[in-house]
């Protein structure tokens, strides 16, 4: 039995277009938020006795302070998280003791990033994923560069490469959509979970194309549409499987994980979903769209 | 063919070794229980804690940046300026600091369990300082030792040692007092070798200001020691038990009155003491400022011990999940694929141990993702096993052939995600580090699990009795 994937490739197109249409417009509408490991400033974790004050009671007792804009974002039933600019040691008790005044309060943790810090972090960020792509994109194309026919090698590397795009922007449209309503912020675990998505993702887009690649040689070359709807049918199993155990541990770490991982599983969630989902009805369709094209303007 | 069980006992022995030795409570909690009963006396397990970062363990870490702009020598600054706060730091108390230089004028500084952070970043701070100090005389020692005797015998009866007359006179040196001489009139030490004997000297340049002093102090202190104290105390460790405390004292004797603020201390000591003195009097005599940290991070101790039980049951549940689906849907070689997902458990979690590595929460995240992970080459091994199977191949030929076939997608992916680690590892910060490191080791031990683990049991458990059960694979 074979399913025929590729007979609705232009549905799939449309709503990855969308999605991806739908993350750029929330990018460059709301932008993403980021940490103050990259904009540099402080945070701190506290939890008050018996109950949290008010957001404006902790803004009045810290006007004194001068620490610009102050976020305040409670966490269990009677924590916050602070986070305003960046100040010393010295302030940093007085704002707890401050703190304290409204209701005992217990410092669970303190972070100060230094302007620097924050502008260095980005740049070794932005290092990374370039570095990041480009390996994964020629590692693609030398593994495959035995297949040649009927669609070259370096298309395989392409067609991967648009997939991963989409694996990464729809997580970042949805951390800008979760930025602008939640605060949630792009903080380091997270770009660590994007660019383990750019690893992840390609494995199943791997794993098809070596199964194309072994079934182009069994089978020769003609029916290009039909060996691949063959190797997606043959490996759908198998990308389902994976994908839910990886799934599993993700679900329990968001639930069970606690604050720092919480966001971090929730990144893999999406971009590993997106990933498996683009392996099959994004990579594989447009490479059989791509030859069909090619057929056209050769006749 | 007897070969495979052999292999098979080896891979179960390393296995429960690797159990025992990530979590040995269980084990040595029963040889007390059978010592106790039978009165053997069976020896427990080595225990070895794991090493926790500070993220889990509490604490707090600094980065300071050194200001480097009057130095010309930078890489001896720094690894001075390391060797004077980690100095400190011990002096201060802390359990296994860590002290760091980062790039070229970074110093990462991370003290697990420090809760005065005010005080340490205080201390950290000071500039260090250096100062040459002249024995006393018996009749000044005398009234700071008899001074001494008398607040211990007030401490011991617990009275206000403060009501005592002069009782700050007891928090002086007995022996030692201060002269003007200190690290700023100091330009520089280095280390040279005697021509005849080769043994290391250390020699001191003072400025011509410094030089008037160091006559002034020399000649009045012929045959007499002149001890060296860096931040309050000596500048090395001289009884040799690793500490530094009011037991070391650094004084080499004035032989001679010095003129021209050029000194050489000669004396029997190792080249690796020589030049650790040389890099404390430089540090010294040109101290690198640090000012204030560009970054802080403080975990309190309740929060980071939340945070390791959190992911422990996170990663527990994790586990449980994937053996039920693998049982379920891969029913016998997915029972042994999970017998193989659990040893792969023990014999990373071994690993971590073993190297050591730093589990921070990030390592955690990337090992719990790792469980998830590991079960994806059993997956396709299986997948391509069972159409094999459906094919109409013998049963060990499908085996064969399913691991043959899954290899090529088995290595692409995976190395695949080895080049995004490695490029993570090298460009990115800590706590990105730890994960990929984690996830990194992960993927090769799993490969080692999945594939030649799973492949013995499978050689060994799968026999003729399958031929007739075929729906179990």
């Amino acid at each position: 039995m074979t399913f025929n994937f590729t007979k609705y490739s232009k549905f799939y197109y449309i709503i990855s277009g969308l999605l991806i249409i739908a993350s750029i417009v929330s990018l460059s509408m709301f932008g993403l938020k980021f940490g103050i490991e990259f904009i540099g400033g402080s945070s701190m974790q506290v939890d008050f006795q018996n109950k949290r004050p008010s957001n404006e009671a902790i803004q009045n007792a810290l006007k004194s302070f001068n620490l610009g804009e102050i976020t305040i974002q409670p966490t269990g039933s009677v924590g916050a998280v602070l986070q305003f600019k960046g100040v010393d040691e010295a302030t940093h008790q007085r704002i707890l003791a401050e703190l304290s005044k409204l209701a005992p309060a217990s410092e669970k943790s303190f972070q100060y990033i230094g302007p620097s810090i924050g502008q260095e972090l980005r740049n070794k960020t932005e290092l990374a994923i370039v570095l990041a792509l480009v390996a994964i994109t020629l590692y693609i194309a030398f593994a495959f560069r035995k297949v040649s026919k009927p669609v070259s090698s370096w298309k395989y590397g392409i067609t991967s490469l648009i997939a991963l795009f989409h694996d990464v922007l729809v997580p970042l449209g949805i951390f800008s959509i979760l930025g602008h309503l939640y605060n949630i912020e792009i903080t380091i675990p997270i770009i660590a979970a994007l660019l383990t998505i750019l690893g992840f993702s390609v494995h199943d887009t791997i794993v098809i194309f070596d199964r194309i690649r072994e079934n182009i040689l069994r089978r020769g070359m003609g029916q290009f549409e039909e060996t691949v709807n063959w190797s997606l049918t043959q490996t759908l199993g198998r990308s389902i499987s994976t994908v839910l155990t990886v799934e599993f541990v993700l679900v329990s770490l968001y639930f069970l994980g606690g604050q720092t991982l919480k966001y971090f599983a929730l990144t893999l969630i999406i971009g590993i979903t997106s990933g498996a989902y683009s392996s099959i009805f994004i990579a594989s369709p447009l490479l059989v769209s791509w030859y069909k094209w090619n057929l056209k303007k050769k006749a | 063919m007897q070969q495979k069980y052999y292999i098979f006992i080896g891979v179960l022995i390393l296995a429960v070794l690797a159990g025992i030795f990530a979590y040995p409570n269980y084990f040595n909690k029963s040889v007390d229980f059978l010592n106790h009963k039978m009165s053997w006396t069976l020896p427990h397990f080595p225990e070895r804690p794991y090493v926790l970062g500070l993220d889990l363990q509490g604490g707090v870490s600094l980065v300071y940046q050194a200001d480097l702009s009057q130095t010309t020598d930078k890489s001896g600054a720094m690894s001075g300026l390391r060797d004077v706060i980690e100095r400190r730091v011990n002096m201060f108390g802390v359990s296994e600091p860590v002290v760091q230089i980062q790039g070229q004028d970074r110093l990462l500084v991370e003290l697990p369990g420090v809760t005065d952070v005010q005080q340490a970043i205080q201390m950290i701070g000071q500039t260090p300082y250096l100062e040459f100090d002249e024995e006393r005389t018996q009749a000044e020692s005398q009234p700071i030792l008899d001074k001494i005797k008398e607040i211990q015998a007030a401490q011991d009866k617990k009275q206000d040692i403060t009501k005592i007359k002069d009782w700050q006179l007891a928090l002086e040196n007995p022996y030692f007092k201060t002269t003007d001489l200190t690290g700023k009139y100091l330009t520089k030490a280095t280390v040279l070798f005697d021509q005849t004997t080769y043994k290391p000297q250390i020699q001191l340049q003072f400025n011509d200001e410094g030089a008037k002093i160091f006559a002034d102090i020399t000649a009045r202190n012929i045959k007499k020691p002149l001890a060296i104290y860096l931040d309050g105390a000596s500048i090395i460790d001289t009884n040799g038990d690793g500490k530094i405390d009011n037991q070391d004292l650094y004084a080499p004797i004035v032989q001679d009155k010095i003129t021209g603020g050029k000194a050489v201390i000669t004396g029997d000591m190792s080249t690796q003491t020589a030049n650790s003195l040389a890099s404390r009097l430089n540090s010294g005599a040109l101290p690198v400022k640090i000012g204030s940290p560009i970054s802080q991070e403080t975990v309190g101790p309740t929060l980071g011990s939340v945070s390791l039980q959190k992911s422990l049951w996170a990663g527990i549940y994790g586990l449980l999940a994937v053996v039920v689906f693998m049982v379920v849907i891969y029913r016998f070689p997915g029972l042994l694929a999970s017998l193989a997902l659990v040893i792969y458990v023990a014999i990373t979690l071994a690993i971590f141990k073993l190297i050591p590595v730093t589990m921070s929460l990030s390592g955690i995240g990337g090992f719990i993702l790792s469980i998830g992970m590991a079960v994806d080459a059993n997956i396709l091994i299986f997948a391509r096993m069972r159409e094999e199977i459906k094919a109409g191949r013998g049963l060990s030929q499908a085996i064969d052939e399913g691991f043959k076939r899954a290899w090529p997608s088995i290595r692409d992916s995976n190395f695949n995600s080895l080049i995004v680690c490695a490029i993570l590892f090298f460009v990115a910060t800590s706590f990105i580090k730890g994960f990929a490191f984690t996830l990194a080791l992960g993927i090769l031990i799993s490969l080692f699990s999945a594939i030649f683990i799973t492949r013995i049991f499978l050689m060994v458990f799968v026999g003729k009795w399958a031929e007739k059960a075929k729906w179990l694979l």
